[in-house]
């Protein structure tokens, strides 16, 4: 279940609330690696998948965080790992562990 | 008291409604120019603080952070900094947040704050925040962010007066101890701007539902294409139908100014260079005038609604096929009309090699300075019958054209990524802002300067252009009894053009028609008709009346050939020009000039053998 439940977040389906957990930094771009940061893609971030496209891969992907739908490419979904959490709202990174430990 | 107006700068999020504010502040007195050494669009205006004193507002490109991932946010970073080439250091900063997202706009805004320059923050969109139902506490903002924080909705001009006021008391006060701690990371910023967006929150419903609805249809990966290629369809038929009137009566008033000067002037040498040169050359670009007025009219609401960016989110899997992303779709989308507007609109891609790309391809969209032509020699040589129910055999080569170039770009895109502008996989990572209503008066301003640019543009390159085209066709005169065109020079290059382009079926009277069509590509239509002596000023007429005489004169392969050309040369100077100033330099127009004449070639040429061989 472990296995399961922690995984990159381009398998995930949509319309579920999942919290980023780790984002493999190394494998993307310099510039689009500080742009995800920017938008509050980062560990601890809860968001969902909103829509996908249905072509190879379902690229693109977009993500509700906060107030915001980001779209983002498959290459970049597969860097972040997330794992289920329950649905009360989606935020970017930076929020207190007790706010959403619950 | 004498000094320079003081400076000041509107920084903040993308999407905060920047410009929005930008326009309310400065109406339509707006410059816009290239930072220099960077293709980044610098837009400023004057705007008046109560006293009375002016003042230079500069608004900067939309920035998450002042760590930049894109040239834009450089110049962001570079000219709150006072590094940036040609730009003084603001007096004073306006810091822009959408009420409806404190919680991501506080991230950048406390970033602004923390550099201790004059600061105010515009606490805007209020409107839309109401909307959704969320009440706010701008006071509470003011105590946690420790400088003044004024509402705004800048589309209704609210809050102008008071922005300005408190602008000019900052500025007064001038530089500051920091209210806020300067040696955090991003991380503990959001922290923050969690806890500031919480206190300044006084109520809120559940989320946008209005905005969900409509992603659900217009980003249904189904139904959104099907709308999409829809409102595509209906932007082309409007570009092509409702111009048309426009552009016939542009039309009729430079033949009405040609003739008035005819008949006005003595003949001469300097009358001719007025109507021959400067009213037809400048003339026939103006001409397009309308079409892109209604192009950018639907580009620039597609944009400022929000769907733009649905547009690109849509785009971006087919695109990713060629190594692009959904951020060239609206690039290559303009060049259907003109590839100026094309090559401008790229300044939105943030990747620079995608954005490299984009450039090099614009021009393999068929612009509709290509339609002349093609109508002509479709007209002459294709026989108007039907190959089907409703479809025509001269509209399907028509369409096959307009294939031929999509094709062509897609392949050149393809190997373009690979060899000359290859790189880090290009990404496609865009916020999709909430959906608006449209603002007249933005999508007005936005429209004045569009047409302005391309205006300016006609008026300057493409007046010398002509100019120099015209002289090279009317010098040496001609001897009594001589063809004036075989006389001049451009005759004299014709003859030797006429070596190189006969391989691939041209005969001289084509290649002569390739040099004067350099300015713009439809002014082949009139010099073949100039060539074959046909008298008449007006296209249309020129199209009917040259018909039989092509066809007299060349043979099916020659024309197929001459079609095919024209897919892919690159013959139009305006575009060489806009490429250069758009990479700041010469190399990549002249790689964009060398590919294109050696695909015109290849393609005319294996069209006129194959045409041949097959007995057409």
């Amino acid at each position: 279940m472990t296995a399961k439940s922690e995984m990159s977040l381009a398998d995930r389906p949509l319309g579920n609330a999942l919290r980023v957990v780790a984002v493999d930094w190394a494998v993307l771009d310099e510039g689009e690696a500080r742009r995800l940061r920017a938008l509050g893609i980062d560990s601890g971030a809860v968001l969902k998948i909103a829509h996908r496209g249905i072509f190879s891969g379902r690229d693109p992907i977009a993500v509700e965080i906060g107030r915001m739908t980001v779209a983002l490419r498959r290459a970049h979904a597969l860097a972040i790992k997330v794992e289920d959490a329950p649905d009360e709202g989606v935020h970017a990174a930076g929020h207190s562990a007790s706010e959403y430990v619950k | 008291m004498s000094r320079a107006p003081r400076t000041i700068a509107l920084v903040g999020n993308p999407n905060a409604g920047k410009s929005a504010l930008f326009n309310a502040l400065t109406g339509a007195r707006q410059k816009i120019a290239n930072y220099p050494g960077v293709t980044v669009e610098r837009k400023a205006g004057r705007m008046t603080f109560a006293s009375g004193e002016p003042a230079e507002l500069v608004d900067l490109p939309g920035s998450y952070s002042f760590e930049p991932s894109s040239p834009d946010e450089a110049v962001t970073r570079d000219v709150v900094m006072g590094r940036q080439e040609g730009q003084r250091r603001p007096d004073a900063l306006i810091v822009v947040v959408d009420a409806n997202n404190l919680e991501q706009h506080l991230v950048f805004a406390q970033e602004v704050i923390a550099l201790g320059m004059p600061t105010v923050v515009a606490l805007n969109m209020l409107d839309l925040a109401a909307r959704d139902g969320l009440v706010l506490d701008p006071k509470a903002l003011e105590e946690s962010l420790g400088v003044p924080v004024i509402e705004t909705v800048a589309v209704r001009r609210k809050g102008l007066t008071e922005l300005t006021a408190e602008v000019a008391k900052v500025t007064e006060q001038g530089a500051h101890e920091p209210t806020l701690p300067t040696h955090v990371d991003m991380v503990e910023r959001r922290v923050s701007a969690r806890a500031m967006a919480k206190g300044a929150i006084i109520s809120e419903t559940k989320q946008r539902r209005l905005h969900r609805g409509l992603d659900k249809v217009l980003l249904n990966p189904w139904v959104g294409p099907v709308i999409l290629f829809a409102l595509l369809f209906i932007v082309f038929q409007a570009v092509f139908a409702w111009a048309t009137p426009f552009a016939d009566a542009l039309e009729a008033v430079v033949g009405l100014v040609s003739d008035a000067v005819v008949a006005n002037f003595p003949a001469g040498l300097l009358r001719d260079a007025v109507t021959e040169g400067l009213l037809a050359g400048v003339g026939s670009v103006v001409v397009f005038l309308p079409q892109i007025i209604i192009l950018f009219f639907f580009i620039l609401v597609m944009e400022a609604t929000g769907y733009m960016a649905r547009a690109a989110y849509l785009m971006d899997r087919l695109m990713a096929f060629v190594g692009l992303s959904g951020r060239s779709f609206i690039p290559l989308l303009s060049s259907f009309a003109c590839a100026i507007p094309g090559i401008m609109a790229t300044r939105s891609i943030t990747d620079p090699k995608d954005r490299l790309t984009t450039i090099l391809i614009a021009p393999l969209m068929t612009c509709s300075a290509r339609l002349p032509v093609y109508a002509v020699i479709i007209a002459a040589f294709i026989p108007a019958r039907s190959v089907g129910p409703g479809i025509g055999l001269q509209g399907l080569v028509l369409l096959a054209l307009y294939v031929a170039g999509i094709v062509g770009a897609m392949l050149v895109a393809f190997v373009l990524r690979r060899s000359v502008t290859e790189g880090g996989v290009s990404g496609f990572i865009m916020e999709l802002p909430r959906y608006q209503v449209p603002r007249v008066r933005d999508v007005a301003i936005g429209l004045w300067q569009r047409g302005y640019i391309f205006l300016r543009r006609a008026g300057t390159i493409i007046f010398s252009v002509t100019i120099i085209l015209w002289l090279l066709l009317s010098f040496p005169q001609a001897e009594p009894g001589e063809n004036q065109v075989d006389a001049s020079i451009a005759g004299q290059l014709a003859n030797g053009l006429a070596v190189v382009v006969e391989p691939i079926g041209f005969n001289r009277d084509m290649a002569l028609s390739l040099i004067p069509a350099m300015a713009a590509r439809e002014v082949a239509v009139s010099s073949l008709a100039t060539t074959y002596a046909v008298a008449s000023d007006d296209e249309d007429e020129t199209a009917e009346a040259l018909g039989p005489r092509l066809v007299a004169d060349w043979t099916l392969p020659m024309a197929l050939s001459f079609l095919a050309w024209f897919v892919f040369a690159p013959q139009c100077l305006s575009t060489i020009a806009v490429a250069r100033r758009e990479t700041n330099g010469w190399k990549w127009p002249i790689v964009m000039l060398t590919y294109l004449f050696v695909l015109a070639y290849i393609a005319a040429g294996a069209t006129f053998w194959i045409a041949t061989a097959a007995g057409l």
